[in-house]
């Protein structure tokens, strides 16, 4: 206890120091060498109340890890990553301070507690930033982490505000902070009327934290924001629901889109169809270690030049595989499950003995990542382009089937082999492109896939059955039906998730399936005549 | 029928095919051990190091003239994580092989299927990962983390530094994660949370679909109160849960995510920028800053030629394990099961986080606990080591087992001794 108490009158001494000379953060910043965590933090308080803005660089190196101190003097500085060591940055006037060998400095630790306390006090320290861009996300950290110490800064502000998007920001920043200070309960009615106008889950978050200690009179008015908010996100949930739906239908369309075809219009029952999706995953995770080591500037581009090559090795693989394995197993449906099955588990071993057991990584495009705001929802990016690659590919495929002679050939084949056969169509040649569409399609799916799932050499498993699930329940044969019966599904798992859990919805999701093939055989739209036969 | 039988021949068929290859024949002036790691199917993404960690340790092991004069083999096969399968390839290399101890298993599955076939056939078997406690066994030695060695410390962790006040327990639906979140639910609300303040959420295995429950728990974390989130998602689904957070633009600053089965292995497969603030709870850290450990990377990078392979947790319970096992032995001048099980306990041998390790008589070891944040180039920046923790079998958690403790020195040998009855057996297995 004594010992306690003693360090905290040191505590206090040491920092009482520094603090007189108001006007220089350096001896601040300087402290933080020797610092832990709850020292750091008090530190920070200090030095965002200098208001001094030249110490933003340190604090925003300090976030992102970047903030050393030199072990010989205790100095602290920013360090940039220069061959084997590093460059010293001065953490005030940004001057260069000289070179440093990778075991001369130390890096200070930061943990999340303290991101939090850097980002509040940015956040109020750049709100006069003359460039509109800094003042808004400075705007935007101040509305993130509510703080009263922040008030006065984001009035003064406000005040010499002249842009109308950035001033709106900062109203609601300031509404955060007059709730959090201790100004009158006129002022703060006010402000939970400017939170409630804000809506959406970080104004829920705002409103209950201080639903504790609220004054009481307060106290309805609260409650009555807190309760117009939810009801309001309770619609956008609804949405955000159909839209997660569609987009687990538009996955499980991607992974049974090749299926459609090798299963659905051919009839054979190929087990390998996930490891043709893996085989697509891991052509795009080559294609992108060539471009990181070849052509760092193609990156972006790296998922469009996948797309065609993992399309030529996944359809090539399937037109060995059919002329090698498949051809001599048509009509022994049993035989052919049996040998597709056999050849998944050598592509999968295969892949495991050449690229290891571990998953790879595929970056994601800097198009693909993040997400954008539609009211109350929040629409990720590589989601929305894999619904709209989805449709791309089932619109094309549908082309292809429909319009052109090679499509007419297949259909002709499929519905009646002899008689196409006399008519001079190659069948075997057919057959032989036909899986190796179906394969190529399955493996442009795995280019998509490896932007939301583990490339692995188990990715290919995850999918094959609810691959057959999809072609099974929208009708064999039926592209349309597989459509309807991967979108239908998706929304459905969504709609139970919520109520149910992911663990009972999926089950739930099989039972109805099975419920359904017993009422209907032959799934939601079945092929009429002939071509069922055969 | 027919249909079935024949799919039947097929999966036999191709178990056999991917089973096992065997070390050379065996001489008489060497020690047998046995390596039991999937080294195909679904776990042999974690499996396959730890394989060849042991097969390094028996090549260093041999540079420093083996063990007893003799040289070590190490019999390796392959279970493909199949888990009867383990059991048969256990038996296999206690029997046939006469095996010294073997060395494997990675799920709580496997680990139970083996069991009976070490207790029947009285062999030693080494676990290395963490598991959920629960269990006493006198022929294995658990040197992975019990929950109090890597869950409790965890959520101190974060309830002390970053005022947590809400809980999202997010598991994948098994028996590890199901344990480890009755003890930390338990844990939690006799810490004074609220009932109200847990959601305890399970998703099946390989989930890949992680949109719904990403925006669950951001909604539960919209209450106004701190919230973390404590993860015991398993092995491949949480690529997707992390893609899916960085992308729903949770940041580590807002919702922390707090993970025990997310290592340096699994973070290879990941972009990790998006994800530098969450947490993981270990025993030990790649970037550990001890000599032993900066000795034990090199080795690694040399055996596996490879300067890009990274080590984990696994492998330094591996790695404890396995010295534990050859000091053991040296002391009882044989390998005899019931020699080395009397004079493991209490044998001390250096960890790769700077202190050692000690071999209790519970059949867990003495280990500090490291909280890590993932960094951008993957690997954990430290923020908080305990003193060693020492593995606690029977949770004090849970009312069926907080009664109960394992001492498997003689007179008292026993795993599940009740101290309120006085007696040898009681609740629990």
């Amino acid at each position: 206890m004594l010992i306690r108490l003693f360090s905290l009158i040191f505590l206090i001494l040491s920092f009482a120091a520094p603090s007189f000379a108001q006007s220089d953060p350096k001896p601040l910043i300087n402290h933080l060498a020797k610092a832990d965590f709850a020292e750091a933090e008090a530190l920070l308080g200090q030095i965002a109340a200098t208001g001094d803005t030249r110490v933003v660089p340190a604090l925003q190196a300090f976030s992102d890890g970047d903030l050393y101190f030199r072990k010989s003097d205790n100095l602290v500085f920013i360090g940039k990553a220069a061959g084997a060591g590093f460059d010293l940055i001065d953490p005030v006037t940004g001057a260069s301070a000289g070179q440093a060998a990778k075991n001369a400095v130390t890096k200070i630790k930061i943990n999340n507690n303290l991101r939090r306390v850097i980002r509040s006090a940015m956040g109020g320290l750049t709100l006069m930033s003359p460039d509109r861009g800094v003042r808004l996300s400075a705007a935007d950290a101040v509305l993130r982490s509510p703080s009263a110490e922040n008030l006065d800064l984001v009035e003064a502000a406000l005040a010499k505000e002249t842009d109308r998007e950035v001033k709106a920001r900062m109203e609601e920043a300031r509404a955060v902070s007059v709730l959090s200070s201790d100004r009158s309960v006129d002022e703060k009615r006010g402000a939970i009327q400017t939170i409630k106008a804000l809506g959406g889950r970080n104004a829920l978050g705002i409103l209950g934290s201080v639903s504790g200690s609220i004054d009481a009179s307060l106290k309805p008015d609260l409650d009555a924001a807190i309760s117009a908010i939810q009801s309001e996100q309770q619609l956008w949930d609804m949405g955000q629901n159909v839209w997660y739906g569609l987009s687990l239908g538009s996955v499980l369309l991607l992974a049974a889109i090749g299926l459609a075809i090798t299963f659905g219009v051919m009839g054979i029952i190929n087990m390998a169809h996930g490891e043709m999706v893996m085989l697509g995953a891991y052509s795009t995770f080559v294609v992108q270690q060539l471009i990181r080591d070849h052509a760092p500037g193609l990156f972006d581009w790296s998922l469009a030049i996948a797309l065609p090559v993992a399309f030529l090795v996944t359809g090539a693989v399937g037109f060995v595989i059919e002329r090698g394995i498949i051809r001599f197993l048509y009509g022994r449906p049993l035989e052919t499950l049996l040998a597709t099955w056999g050849v998944s588990l050598i592509l999968q071993q295969t892949i495991r003995s050449i690229f290891g057991p571990t998953n790879q990584e595929v970056g994601n495009p800097s198009w693909m990542s993040g997400s954008f705001p539609i009211g109350g929802m929040t629409i990720t990016w590589n989601r929305m382009w894999i619904i709209v690659f989805s449709l791309t590919i089932f619109f094309a495929l549908l082309f292809v089937m429909k319009r052109t002679a090679y499509g007419l050939n297949m259909r002709a084949v499929t519905q009646n082999r002899r008689m196409a056969s006399s008519m001079g169509i190659k069948t075997p040649w057919v057959d032989a492109l036909t899986f190796a569409l179906g394969s190529g399609i399955a493996g442009i799916a795995g280019a998509a896939l490896s932007q939301i799932d583990n490339v692995s050499p188990n990715l290919g498993q995850s999918y094959i059955i609810d691959s057959f699930m999809v072609v099974v329940f929208g009708g064999v044969g039926n592209l349309w039906g597989t459509l309807i019966a991967a979108l239908s599904l998706g929304v459905l798992n969504k709609f139970l998730e919520p109520v149910t859990g992911a663990v009972l919805g999926k089950i739930l999701v099989l039972v109805l399936i099975i419920l359904f093939i017993q009422k209907r055989p032959r799934g939601l739209f079945a092929l009429k005549g002939r071509a069922v036969e055969a | 029928m027919n249909f079935k039988k024949k799919l039947g021949g097929a999966m036999l068929a191709a178990v056999m095919s991917t089973t096992a290859f065997h070390g050379a024949f065996a001489a008489d002036d060497t020690i047998k051990i046995g390596v039991l790691h999937s080294l195909s199917g679904t776990m042999a993404i974690s499996e396959t190091t730890l394989k060849d960690v042991m097969l390094m340790l028996v090549e260093q092991q041999n540079k420093k003239g083996g063990v007893l004069g003799k040289k070590l083999e190490a019999v390796v096969v392959d279970p493909a994580s199949d888990w009867p399968l383990f059991a048969e390839k256990a038996r296999q290399l206690i029997s046939k092989d006469k095996v010294a101890a073997v060395f494997g298993c990675w799920t709580s599955s496997s680990r139970k299927s083996v069991l009976p076939v070490f207790e029947e056939l009285n062999s030693i078997l080494f676990y290395p990962v963490q598991y959920e406690g629960e269990e006493s066994s006198r022929n294995i030695f658990y040197t992975g983390a019990a929950p109090n060695q890597q869950a409790i410390p965890a959520v101190d962790y974060l309830a002390k530094e970053e005022g947590v006040k809400r809980w999202v327990l997010e598991g994948t639906d098994y028996v590890y994660p199901q344990t480890t979140n009755k003890i930390l639910k338990a844990y939690l609300m006799s810490k004074g949370v609220a009932e109200a303040d847990i959601m305890i959420n399970y998703t099946p295995f390989g989930f890949s679909d992680w949109q719904t429950e990403v925006s669950k728990i951001k909604a539960f974390g919209s209450a106004g109160k701190k919230t973390a989130v404590v993860s015991t998602i398993n092995g491949d689904a949480n690529v997707p849960f992390y893609k899916e957070l960085g992308n729903q633009g949770i940041k580590a600053e807002d919702i922390p995510v707090v993970a025990f089965s997310v290592g340096e292995e699994e973070l290879a497969g990941l972009d990790t920028k998006p994800l530098v603030g969450h947490l993981a709870a270990w025993n030990y850290f790649q970037s550990v800053d001890a000599d032993v450990n900066a000795e034990f990377i090199k080795e690694w990078h040399a055996f596996t030629k490879n300067d890009k392979r990274v080590t984990n947790d696994p492998m330094e319970a591996a790695y404890i394990g396995f010295n534990a096992w050859v000091k053991a032995v040296e002391a009882a001048g044989t390998t005899d099961t019931d020699k080395v099980l009397d004079s493991i306990i209490g044998v001390s041998v250096p960890n790769l986080s700077g202190g050692t390790s000690t071999v209790m008589p519970n059949h867990h070891i003495t280990k500090p606990v490291l909280i890590g944040e993932i960094q951008a180039d993957g690997q954990f920046d430290i923020v908080q080591e305990t003193a060693p923790v020492v593995g606690d079998e029977w949770s004090d958690y849970l009312p069926d087992s907080k009664n109960l403790i394992s001492d498997w020195r003689k007179p008292m040998a026993c795993g599940n001794f009740n101290v309120a009855s006085g007696k040898c057996g009681g609740k629990g297995s």
